[in-house]
């Protein structure tokens, strides 16, 4: 594994018991860089994400975070490494029976002795970041979906990790949020010397403040590039992403028998 | 010959429905083992972090008392009210004070206690850990390097094992307080006798001891069920559902299944 890079992933296969989500993929994060990993709903981005944060063990294939094989850690080596990531979830997975404050204080209480007062000003200081410290002592059922995707990445944030990972990041926002929440996972990125995996089929968003792009289509990497050479790709798949196109590589009917069999067929059958 | 080959073929599904249901059933309960082995060995921390369960015990304890203490009342009146009425065909309504007690502490109490305690805290706890689950909490705070068994599970299991015999020697007293009102206070059974009697038939040992045994097992039998079918859950609203209605089934059928055990056991030692 060469020093520059923080995540290598190579020859990687997974299956939920017999169905293969990821086959054979391979790809690498550049330490600092911001890359987005792209693709249609259930090509298996975020079982890939899953798999970086050792959640998942691959078939076949490895997984290395900082020079470390994540499938090969124990328990202890696993959580000694996953305080080095941060990750923010699809739809934030604040914990609800606690507030604001307490939800981004709460890694700093389990992992360090630092005390109450220090904690206080590290909380708030993290939820300055992210534009919230005024909402620190609100439940989370109080939130917007957009202020919560906020709390949630200062969360994340929260012991300063060297790894970020998004699932989703920008799902069911609006356009306005969107665009914060976009600009905080650069802002973040660079500020903290950090390095971020985002998950995301939000080309516009992803193309305005990612270092490079990966695509993925049926568990497997079909095209990759700078957000100059992404916008420039003729690779059909690419294409159909970048403008949204509804039939193309990524068809717009579920495999099915074709229309004129199947209510021929139903005729025969009785209407059934 | 096309209605026996049917029939054959009926009978080949209904057993492999058969084998499938106890293989689930034996994986599940391997699964739920294994699980109660995780508990234990993540409990440390619920014990050197005292206030995860004692949180845990004003949640499932303390908040279930109400219920509790107006159930055991009720049912110690019904028990004087019977017990009064089939003991003075007798002549032996002075009795009324042994019957009431020795009904509650050995068995009422620590069965009764335990299937309210199901239905209020049991449930609850599923539908707040199956919650967690559906809505990646558990996952959140697993990718936090914080293990959830330890930090929500463990102390989930433990204040439900630590409340359970409680309230059921608190359900026991208020009951035998249910059965002095109706005796004592309304039918006018002579105090003196309802108490002493008591005092000089129920034994510590074989009856008051039966009973903490009992509400102590049902307790980890409810609390493990409970946190396991939380943790159980398919992530979605009929998934976390079809848990709580599990729980209660469940919980149930165990108290009732293991005070055969026990009583049984109890019997033969005395």
């Amino acid at each position: 594994m060469s020093a520059e890079n923080l995540v290598e992933i190579s020859s990687l296969d997974f299956a939920y018991e017999d169905r293969p989500i990821l086959d054979g993929i391979s790809l690498r994060i550049p330490r600092g860089k911001v890359v987005a990993i792209m693709g249609g709903s259930g090509c298996g981005k975020t079982t890939l994400l899953r798999l970086i944060g050792g959640q998942l063990k691959p078939s076949r294939g490895e997984v290395l975070v900082d020079g470390q094989s994540v499938p090969h850690l124990d328990e202890e080596e696993l959580y000694a490494l996953r305080r080095r990531m941060g990750m923010l979830f699809q739809f934030g997975a604040l914990f609800t029976d606690i507030s604001v404050f307490d939800n981004v204080a709460y890694q700093m209480r389990e992992h360090t002795d630092l005390p109450e007062e220090l904690i206080r000003d590290m909380v708030l200081m993290k939820l300055n970041a992210v534009g919230l410290r005024g909402a620190h002592g609100l439940m989370p059922a109080e939130l917007s979906g957009g202020m919560a995707r906020r709390v949630a990445l200062a969360r994340a944030i929260a012991l300063d990790p060297m790894l970020i990972m998004y699932d989703e990041p920008f799902a069911g926002l609006d356009p306005i949020s969107l665009g914060i929440i976009g600009q905080l996972i650069r802002r973040l990125n660079d500020a903290l010397g950090a390095t971020t995996i985002m998950v995301t089929h939000d080309i516009q968003e992803s193309l305005l403040i990612v270092d490079y792009i990966y695509f993925m289509s049926d568990g497997k990497v079909v095209a990759l590039g700078t957000p100059d050479e992404i916008r420039a790709s003729q690779h059909p798949f690419v294409h159909q992403f970048v403008f949204a196109e509804a039939d193309g590589p990524v068809p717009f009917h579920y495999p099915a028998v074709p229309l004129a069999h199947e209510l021929l067929g139903s005729a025969a059958h009785g209407g059934r | 010959m096309a209605g026996d080959s049917r029939a054959t073929g009926r009978i080949a599904t209904m057993l492999g429905s058969i084998g499938h249901r106890v293989t689930d059933g034996l994986i599940r309960l391997g699964f739920a083992t294994r699980f109660f082995l995780m508990i234990l060995l993540g409990s440390g921390q619920s014990f050197r972090r005292l206030h995860l369960t004692i949180r845990e015990i004003y949640f499932a304890g303390f908040q279930s008392l109400l219920i509790i203490l107006v159930s055991g009342l009720f049912i110690g009146m019904v028990l004087g009210m019977q017990g009064y009425e089939t003991l003075q065909r007798y002549g032996s309504a002075d009795a009324l004070g042994v019957l009431v007690a020795l009904s509650l502490v050995r068995e009422l109490g620590p069965v009764v206690a335990a299937l309210l305690f199901a239905s209020r805290a049991g449930s609850s706890i599923t539908a707040e850990i199956g919650l967690m689950k559906a809505t990646e909490q558990l996952t959140a705070m697993d990718m936090m390097a914080v293990n959830p068994i330890a930090r929500v599970v463990a102390p989930r299991f433990w204040g439900g094992v630590i409340s359970m015999p409680l309230l059921a020697a608190l359900f026991s007293a208020t009951g035998i307080l249910g059965g002095y009102l109706i005796g004592v206070v309304f039918i006018g059974v002579d105090e003196g006798a309802f108490w002493s009697q008591m005092q000089a038939s129920v034994d510590f040992r074989y009856d008051v001891w039966s009973g903490i045994v009992k509400s102590f097992v049902f307790g980890i039998a409810v609390s493990l069920i409970a946190v396991f079918e939380g943790y159980d859950a398919l992530p979605t609203a009929e998934g976390v559902s079809s848990s709580i209605k599990s729980t209660v089934v469940k919980s149930a059928l165990a108290i009732l299944a293991l005070d055969f055990v026990l009583t049984s056991f109890m019997f033969r030692e005395a």
